[in-house]
């Protein structure tokens, strides 16, 4: 799928009033692409912590969650609840292993705590909660939910006069509930101008591939039809999401087209060990494997770094 | 045809037959006190006392009186379309922005489509989202597709929810900016259109969670709720002339219960009768029973409630007598009970 370029990008300023970055640095390439190396170090971390774990998700989205983090959103480490942050609404419960990486990279969690994942009396539980997890806007994990709230925070937001975005993190299978396509239609009849959702096509389910579940495509006619601001980008590519974030926010605004970014992403990304191996929604992974998947990873990374 | 398992009014058979009347029938005796769409008033209202109260609904403006408050405020007024998961989603993330969302749908579509969005979204994070449903119970006779016979059922077991079955015009105006200021999530089981006033004729006003003794009697106790609470004051003047002294109490708050005032009541030589606008099964007699069980006391209760069926479709005045919600049936199985 052809990727909007940077050039593309209208000169001006975001919705928050910030100075638009039209190009893609090798600054902020590099800042975003460590970002996204430590977020997969930590979920190898955390995943060897539990002895298991959806690590195949966070480590294909790793350069989506490093790039909103990293790049994108307005938010104040040590006060969670600032009132004039964006909003980040992760739907998808189960990837909260690498939302948790991201928010230990954001300085929001203690990268200390991360060890705690999934343990009793943790604040980073298995699927991700509000009601646990500073940084965590909504709990998760019914999925379709995510983009329903989306909506009204949106709304709230705009009615109350603030200039905050919201991002609403959900996944391919997730467009296999209807909810999310009421949202859909919801957002752009409310012309949410402010409201920006990041899709992982990772193209896999628990039950299988997606095209063999309930297909999806073709994903973005059907985002375009319900009259959105469509973008379809590789997930992977950090310089290509860097370009995508920054085309939305070039045309985010209080009223206005909701914005979508769909990113097709690889399950496993960055350790071959895992890359390779059949896919499944519930990684197995073994007991000395562990040190294997970080190597690799740091491997490609420093591989990459110097090339 | 009919399934109920009681015997049908064969007096009934030789008269015409009544027509099943609009959506939204009135249950309002003729000529009695009505108030229009208290509801919609009250909440512009408390709006315009309180600037985070917001509204909402999925194409049944008109049909919950939610329109009073879009015309009042339409900056303030949110139409969703025929989307009822986006509808209580989205009440959810306006709460989460710090406005007081009300939601308007049918109880029906509220209780059974969009439960999931209810319990994760607004209750389990504990947000100030109030949604109110139309048709609760037996309010239609357009079957089971609109009677919600069974919400409380469904809702009773959502922790954090707030449930109220308000009984007339009275009740829902002074409920709706208690539901507003109350944290966490409420449940407003609606009554629309021409609503009857009647508990303007008593010591009364609503207080959230709290059950009210409307009229002392001797040998027959009513814990009643809803719209059944205004038959089981007709009921009481109508046992008057047997001879037979009832007390009412109502409970518009059906969860947190107030077991305390209904146990006191309850706990006497009196006859005791639970009267609901629901199915016998999961609202307001298993409510007092399990408050009764719990509390020891070993006393029979007879509940007058909706069978545990789907209900057949008609017009509400023959279905209120099929099903035992009317005054002459009520008034026959106390004096039955009585012996």
């Amino acid at each position: 799928m052809p990727t909007d370029t940077v050039q593309d990008a209208p000169q001006g300023q975001t919705l928050q009033g910030q100075a638009l970055q039209t190009a893609v640095t090798p600054e902020r390439l590099e800042k975003i692409s460590a970002a996204a190396y430590r977020i997969r170090h930590h979920a190898l971390n955390m995943g060897e912590v539990q002895g298991q774990g959806y690590v195949g998700q966070a480590l294909g989205a790793a350069d989506m969650l490093a790039t909103v983090y990293g790049d994108q959103l307005r938010f104040r480490a040590e006060d969670p609840h600032w009132e004039a942050r964006d909003r980040f609404l992760l739907s998808t419960g189960h990837y909260a292993i690498g939302h948790y990486a991201a928010l230990a990279e954001a300085g929001i969690v203690p990268v200390e705590e991360l060890e705690t994942y999934g343990s009793d009396d943790s604040r980073l539980p298995m699927s991700g909660m509000s009601t646990y997890t500073p940084g965590m806007e909504i709990s998760g994990g019914s999925l379709g939910h995510g983009l329903t709230i989306a909506v009204g925070m949106a709304l709230g937001l705009r009615y109350q006069g603030s200039s905050a975005r919201v991002f609403n993190f959900l996944s391919d299978g997730e467009l296999d509930e209807g909810s999310t396509w009421e949202a859909a239609m919801g957002a752009h009849h409310h012309q949410l101008g402010n409201l920006t959702a990041m899709v992982d096509i990772n193209a896999l389910q628990a039950d299988g591939k997606t095209d063999t579940v309930l297909r999806t495509e073709p994903v973005t006619e059907k985002w375009e039809s319900f009259g959105w601001y469509t973008q379809r980008v590789d997930g992977n590519d950090v310089g290509a999401l860097l370009a995508a974030f920054d085309n939305a926010a070039a045309q985010a605004a209080t009223v206005g087209r909701p914005s979508v970014i769909l990113c097709d992403t690889k399950v496993g990304r960055g350790v071959p060990l895992l890359e390779n191996r059949e896919k499944a929604h519930f990684m197995r992974i073994e007991e000395n494997e562990w040190q294997i998947c970080r190597e690799q990873l740091t491997a490609g990374y420093e591989g990459k770094a110097s090339a | 045809m009919s399934t109920t398992t009681e015997a049908p009014d064969t007096a009934a058979a030789a008269k015409p037959k009544l027509k099943t009347s609009a959506m939204i029938a009135s249950f309002a005796d003729p000529g009695q006190k009505t108030s229009n769409a208290p509801f919609g008033h009250a909440l512009v209202k408390a709006a315009q006392e309180n600037d985070k109260i917001v509204g909402l609904t999925a194409d049944l403006g008109k049909y919950t009186d939610m329109h009073i408050f879009a015309q009042a405020f339409p900056e303030r007024f949110f139409q969703m379309g025929m989307a009822e998961q986006l509808l209580f989603g989205a009440a959810a993330g306006l709460a989460e922005t710090g406005l007081v969302p009300f939601a308007s749908t049918y109880s029906v579509f509220a209780a059974r489509r969009a439960y999931d969005f209810l319990c994760l979204d607004a209750a389990e994070p504990n947000l100030n989202v109030n949604i109110v449903g139309g048709l609760p119970g037996l309010t239609t006779g357009y079957g089971p597709s609109h009677q919600a016979t069974e919400d409380m059922a469904i809702f009773r077991g959502m922790p954090n929810l707030t449930i109220v079955d308000p009984c007339d015009s009275i009740d829902i105006e002074q409920a709706v900016p208690q539901l507003a200021v109350s944290e966490g999530p409420t449940y407003l089981r609606l009554l629309r259109g021409n609503v009857p006033t009647v508990l303007d004729e008593y010591d009364y006003t609503f207080e959230l969670g709290k059950a009210k003794v409307l009229r002392g009697g001797n040998d027959v106790v009513f814990i009643s709720s809803g719209l059944m609470t205004m038959r089981a004051l007709q009921a009481a003047k109508a046992l008057a002339a047997h001879n037979v002294d009832v007390a009412v109490v109502h409970t518009p708050t059906i969860k947190p219960f107030d077991a305390e005032t209904v146990l006191k009541e309850i706990n006497t030589d009196r006859l005791a009768v639970t009267l609901e606008n629901h199915s016998v099964v999961g609202g307001l007699f298993e409510t007092v029973a399990s408050a009764v069980v719990t509390a020891g006391v070993g006393k029979r209760v007879v509940p007058v409630a909706l069978p545990d069926q789907f209900l057949d479709a008609g017009a509400l005045p023959t279905l209120h007598d099929r099903y035992g919600l009317a005054v002459d049936r009520i008034v026959a199985k106390v004096l039955a009970e009585l012996g």
